[in-house]
């Protein structure tokens, strides 16, 4: 009987999440005339001159983005759990989630405005970096950190609200114990609040490793935007993308998807079986 | 209590109010960092094109400029932009209803009924959910297109449909908050198993299918790598249709300057319409959001 009620998301399950993966796999063992390629789609996609640099691109962004992210999201989740008054604590949560709302291209649209000195709301502080038109901003070394900050706008509010559950889980009577033996905020923050808070820690961690490889919409419309200052083919997945619809080479393609879906599979995979932060009865 | 907490505030030393201040000016400073932006989109929607580079950008607009960038934004293109948000209103609400249906009885079976394969399920379940729902992208794009499907409607309304973290949230609402023993009385008193699921399971159910729903909606409306490859062209849905209008706007893209051109307070006036309808759900369901983010674990 219970098979009857699994059905419905078991077929969604097989046509969206299992059978595009193996037809990915699939397409990125054959060649464009179909027969067996082994890797060679690999290779090409390896050796194309776009294909490092992309890698260092998003390598670049992620590390910046994960340990702004990290660390920042931690302290404000222990400031927001610091705040005695309740309606006060749930207002700064609710505040700092609200950009949530504003994910996908509408959240970097806005940010093109936010970015542009001649119109900014705080063009004062670009014009303090140096910064007079929309070009020099996004100048190819300021994109790891601008991407950053827009990710970090549309997201960090998520993650704080999660960190904030996780605090709340912490017994009252812990904490209590601490001030009592005469720890400070920042001692209780150290010794007590972070420790108690690895898991979650490293699950965001995962999770935003998995996420920052993928960029995709961010480098695309500030590209469009800044006339390609901002490369085409900056990240991995706009390198897919253009392999796919610029040079109708869908296996080659194919090869790139492959590789970003194993990482993030991967981390998940490992968080999932490892992390013990999930129920799995 | 409060006493007590008085008599410390007074014995503050200045290192510890030192300490204070500082919490206090990090905790302002991203308040501000994370309401500036949309307070900013509410202010340039009014404003003419010159206002916004002239006067300062906390500066009121008028009434009659809104209006004005509302015109131009609606005779676009014969009103491409009701075009963009009706097919995102399609999109989303269809995948939203299917996803109901496949998972809401599936987190019902996952938690509370007995079969084989149920391990492997709710295992997988996971490790899909917990990837980042950009990575199968490009790979349904290939399916989609191998079965002639891209740019019709299906092509976008399906893959929204497959929602596991739905069904996770589903699981965990049934496996905490309705008993087995509820369900084994239902059948003693004769229920057959569909009637248990419509007669107990469901009347129970109303939070965890307003959290699934809330969460399915955002997730399609904002989606923009999908139905960017899947439903190209008049298919758009409003989140690829401004990227669209950005390709049109002279200061961003000078080679668009022509008859259609739009100008920057417009583009404001469309990401605000993009964005409305996610943001007042936003605003009025406060409660749900945090609970269902909290939910995602709940062993320590």
């Amino acid at each position: 009987m219970s098979y009857v009620f699994v059905s419905g998301y078991v077929l969604f399950a097989l046509a969206f999440g299992v059978l595009p993966t193996l037809y990915a796999l699939w397409m990125s063992l054959t060649g464009s005339q179909g027969g067996f390629a082994g890797l060679d789609n690999f290779v090409r996609a390896w050796q194309d001159f776009r294909f490092l640099p992309a890698v260092g691109h998003v390598a670049a962004f992620v590390g910046v983005w994960l340990v702004s992210l990290l660390v920042l999201v931690t302290l404000l989740a222990l400031i927001v759990h610091a705040i005695g008054r309740r309606w006060l604590s749930s207002s700064v949560r609710f505040v700092y989630y609200i950009p949530g709302a504003l994910a996908g291209a509408s959240s970097v649209v806005l940010w093109l405005f936010v970015l542009d000195p001649t119109v900014s709301p705080v063009s004062a502080v670009l014009r303090a970096f140096g910064f007079e038109t929309f070009v020099q901003t996004v100048s190819p070394g300021n994109l790891p950190v601008v991407f950053a900050i827009i990710a970090f706008w549309t997201g960090a509010g998520g993650w704080i609200v999660v960190m904030y559950g996780a605090l709340n889980s912490i017994p009252v009577e812990v904490l209590e114990a601490a001030r009592i033996d005469g720890a400070g905020a920042v001692r209780t923050a150290l010794h007590i609040q972070l420790p108690m808070l690895r898991k979650w820690i490293s699950y965001m961690a995962i999770m935003s490793l998995a996420a920052g490889t993928q960029l995709f919409v961010e480098p695309r419309v500030l590209s469009q935007a800044s006339h390609a200052v901002v490369p085409v083919d900056y990240s991995l997945n706009q390198l897919a993308y253009l392999f796919a619809f610029k040079q109708s080479d869908l296996n080659g393609s194919a090869a790139i998807a492959v590789m970003l879906l194993v990482v993030s599979l991967g981390l998940s995979a490992f968080f999932v079986v490892r992390g013990g932060l999930f129920e799995r009865d | 209590m409060s006493a007590t907490r008085r008599r410390r505030r007074r014995e503050l030393t200045p290192g510890a109010w030192l300490g204070r201040a500082t919490i206090v000016l990090v905790a302002v400073f991203f308040v501000v960092f994370f309401v500036i932006p949309i307070v900013w989109l509410l202010i340039a929607s009014g404003k003419s094109p010159h206002d916004l580079i002239t006067t300062g950008p906390f500066q009121p607009g008028t009434l009659a400029d809104l209006a004005a960038n509302w015109s131009s934004l609606v005779t676009f293109q014969d009103g491409i932009v009701f075009r963009w948000l009706g097919n995102s209103a399609y999109y989303s609400v269809a995948a939203l209803a299917i996803t109901l249906v496949t998972t809401i009885p599936a987190g019902y079976a996952l938690a509370l009924g007995d079969f084989r394969g149920r391990k492997t399920l709710l295992t997988t379940t996971l490790v899909v959910m917990l990837i980042p729902n950009t990575a199968l992208v490009l790979p349904i794009f290939l399916e989609l297109s191998a079965v002639h499907l891209i740019g019709k409607p299906l092509a976008a309304i399906l893959p929204f449909s497959f929602f596991p973290f739905g069904v996770y949230l589903t699981y965990i609402y049934f496996s905490t908050s309705v008993p087995r023993d509820l369900l084994d009385a239902a059948r003693i008193d004769g229920c057959g198993e569909f009637a248990v699921f419509r007669r107990v399971a469901m009347p129970l159910a109303t939070p965890v299918v307003a959290l699934v729903g809330f969460f399915s909606f955002v997730a399609n409306w904002n989606n923009y790598f999908l139905p960017f490859l899947t439903v190209p062209g008049k298919g758009s849905p409003i989140q690829v249709g401004l990227t669209e209008l950005l390709s049109n706007v002279p200061a961003f893209n000078p080679t668009a300057a022509g008859v259609t051109s739009i100008e920057l307070p417009t583009l404001a006036v469309a990401t605000l319409l993009a964005v409305t309808p996610v943001l007042l759900i936003f605003l009025f369901s406060q409660r749900f959001l945090v609970a269902g983010l909290t939910a995602g674990g709940t062993k320590e």
